[in-house]
């Protein structure tokens, strides 16, 4: 075999394990719900094998699961623009920090240690009615008796926050980290003002970064159900609710099948279209 | 443009003393060198000229005016770094525009000051490229017109020409003089290198261990070096123990170990005060190689034998012995140079060589 055919090879060598895994892990499962998605759940609680569209005309004509994925949507943006308003600063803090950079980095990562649902249950204790903040209050007599701050759509945006906050720090503070100091430098050698050089040159290099963060962040708060279950009131529920209300409660594999395809669809759709129009993966080749 | 002056500087990182007591005059228009070895203090001297960084004692002067407590984005400067520092979001011609962003200019001028600058840097028709299309040699070019498109005070050059590689930093040494000669504009250049500092500068200043070690013209500090550091840092020297016997309007008279009797002239050795001990400093190109017994008509001579050849095209560099110590010779070639292991005669004319007072 040539050096050339042994070098085009070797990319696929590498990449086996884990497309074996993903192949296995992913697609395979993603298949079943695809053709579960055509079965029948039939008044006696057994499913009909064939080819029904019934699920899938009520996914898509039912008002109830279009205003919920809207709400779902509308709660991933609010969640990613909270996030990377707070996330920027502290990516930029923490990019150019001196001597305790690693350390930083360490703090960012620590709330991975502890799982997810933990650190979303652990806001109970904190704004639950016999919570922290309530206990504070009331020994303050700021507040006669408690007040309700939990299950509300605030919370849920609260928990998504706290969830989404790393993500979005990490990814800016890569692009951030990346940028030579000594454009900044130049830009108030020209006359720039600190403020200006930031607008000028750090913030569009850095936008990468941002835009990488802000889809992490808006295709994970999306997909949550954690959160809303654990934070949010009966109103609150999120799309990826429905698919669990359906798939775990109603033992209603067809119809959380289509309802989970369907939420994976207009998520892969709206992927696309960012992509395509802020162009970030443009950007980048510009950049070399 | 403007005079540069730095008055008592001292510059510490916490209890690192980077620049020690420095007082520099740049007069207005000229091209300065800071030369030195890296950690020498002098890419430090021009951060804070550049007010990147703040001096901790003293005043720096730009025009007469102090200038330690302007921001950097108010002092005017040009500055070009050693890795450019281009914009890589912008084009070429928004790079050389930014600087007059922050100025009143109108837009018909900003366009023509730029295409001016363009051409000055001698590439007019990349203003549409961005940085990456560019060769280095290019991106230091746009590099240079961005920053004196703003017409600064004091251009400030940090090591611009050592990311570049050898034939094209000796074009741009070149060009930059050229353009520095055309414009006129005070320039404070930082280098190690010291064929660089040579070639360009008006002054030099020559710096180690965050200390002036001499300030001046650039034969002056390769023909009277004032120090055994400024000796060997421009070009190769031997420096040989001697002593001062006496001290005349004509010139030094030493001994000097190896040689014997050298009478130096006098304004190479302004540094021996009179009698007593001194140092003989013989650059390695004024030290000749000739073999045995050849009449060497005025030179001060002594028998030597070749040890090692490290030949270099137009010229060789002997590594030769004399007596208890090697010393360097750096001659041009004529016909062959001489093998490894030659028995030869070492000489040289009293008036090439200088001398050192003691400590």
């Amino acid at each position: 075999m040539s050096v050339e055919a042994r070098e085009a090879r070797q990319p696929w060598i590498l990449l086996s394990p884990a497309l074996t895994a993903v192949g296995l892990l992913l697609f395979v499962p993603l298949l079943f719900i695809v053709v579960y998605s055509f079965w029948l759940r039939t008044a006696s609680g057994a499913d009909q094998v064939g080819f029904y569209l019934d699920n899938w005309n009520e996914a898509l004509t039912d008002a109830f699961y279009r205003d919920i994925l809207l709400n779902t949507l509308k709660i991933a943006v609010i969640t990613t623009i909270v996030c990377a308003l707070m996330g920027y600063p502290s990516a930029y803090f923490i990019a150019r920090s001196k001597g305790n950079k690693p350390l930083l980095l360490l703090l960012l990562m620590l709330p991975f240690w502890i799982s997810y649902i933990i650190r979303t249950m652990s806001w109970i204790n904190i704004l639950g009615v016999s919570g922290a903040l309530n206990t504070l209050l009331l020994w303050l007599g700021i507040i006669d008796e408690p007040i309700q701050m939990l299950y509300n759509e605030t919370t849920v945006i609260l928990g998504l926050v706290h969830y989404l906050l790393p993500f979005m720090v990490l990814n800016v503070f890569v692009s951030l980290d990346g940028i030579d100091t000594t454009l900044e430098d130049a830009a108030n050698s020209l006359g720039a003002t600190r403020w200006q050089a930031f607008t000028q040159v750090t913030l569009p290099l850095s936008l990468p970064g941002l835009a990488a963060g802000s889809l992490l962040c808006f295709v994970l708060g999306a997909g949550t159900y954690i959160t809303p279950l654990v934070l949010g009131g009966p109103t609150d529920a999120m799309f990826a609710n429905l698919v669990f209300e359906a798939i775990i409660t109603q033992l209603n594999w067809p119809l959380g099948s289509a309802l989970s395809l369907m939420l994976l669809v207009v998520l892969g759709l709206l992927v696309m279209i960012y992509n395509r129009y802020l162009g970030m993966a443009q950007l980048m080749k510009g950049l070399g | 443009m403007s005079s540069v002056t730095l008055s008592n500087i001292v510059k510490r990182f916490g209890t690192f003393t980077a620049v020690h007591q420095t007082t520099l005059e740049i007069p207005d228009g000229a091209f300065v060198t800071l030369l030195g070895p890296s950690g020498c203090g002098k890419t430090t001297n021009l951060r804070m000229i550049a007010g990147l960084l703040d001096p901790t004692e003293g005043e720096i002067l730009v025009g007469g005016k102090r200038v330690n407590d302007v921001p950097i984005h108010k002092r005017n400067l040009g500055i070009v770094f050693q890795n450019y520092a281009l914009f890589p979001h912008k084009t070429v011609a928004e790079n050389v525009a930014f600087g007059l962003k922050y100025r009143d200019v109108s837009k018909a001028d900003v366009k023509k000051r730029v295409q001016d600058a363009l051409d000055l840097v001698q590439l007019p028709d990349v203003g549409d490229r961005y940085p990456k299309a560019l060769s280095g040699g290019q991106q230091q070019r746009i590099a240079l017109a961005r920053a004196i498109v703003v017409q600064p005070d004091v251009l400030l050059l940090d090591e611009p020409l050592s990311a570049l590689d050898a034939n094209l930093r000796e074009d741009m040494r070149v060009e930059l003089k050229r353009i520095q000669d055309r414009i006129g504009v005070t320039t404070v250049f930082v280098t190690h290198d010291q064929s660089e500092a040579l070639a360009m500068s008006d002054q030099i200043v020559v710096m180690s261990n965050g200390r002036v070690e001499q300030v001046g013209t650039p034969q002056d500090v390769y023909n009277r070096p004032a120090s055994e550091f400024v000796a060997n840092f421009l070009g190769a020297s031997n420096i040989l123990p001697a002593r001062c016997l006496s001290r005349g309007p004509d010139g030094a008279l030493l001994d000097a170990e190896l040689f014997g009797q050298v009478t130096v002239p006098a304004d190479k050795a302004e540094t021996v005060p009179g009698e007593g001990p001194a140092k003989l400093v013989l650059r390695a190109e004024k030290l000749l190689l000739m073999a045995e017994g050849t009449a060497a008509d005025g030179m001060v001579t002594a028998p030597a034998t070749v040890e090692t050849v490290d030949y270099q095209g137009q010229t060789v560099r002997y590594f030769i012995r004399v007596g208890d110590r090697q010393l360097q010779a750096i001659n041009l070639i004529d016909g062959h140079p001489f093998e490894e292991g030659t028995g030869v005669q070492v000489g040289f004319r009293p008036k090439d060589c200088s001398a050192l007072g003691q400590g």
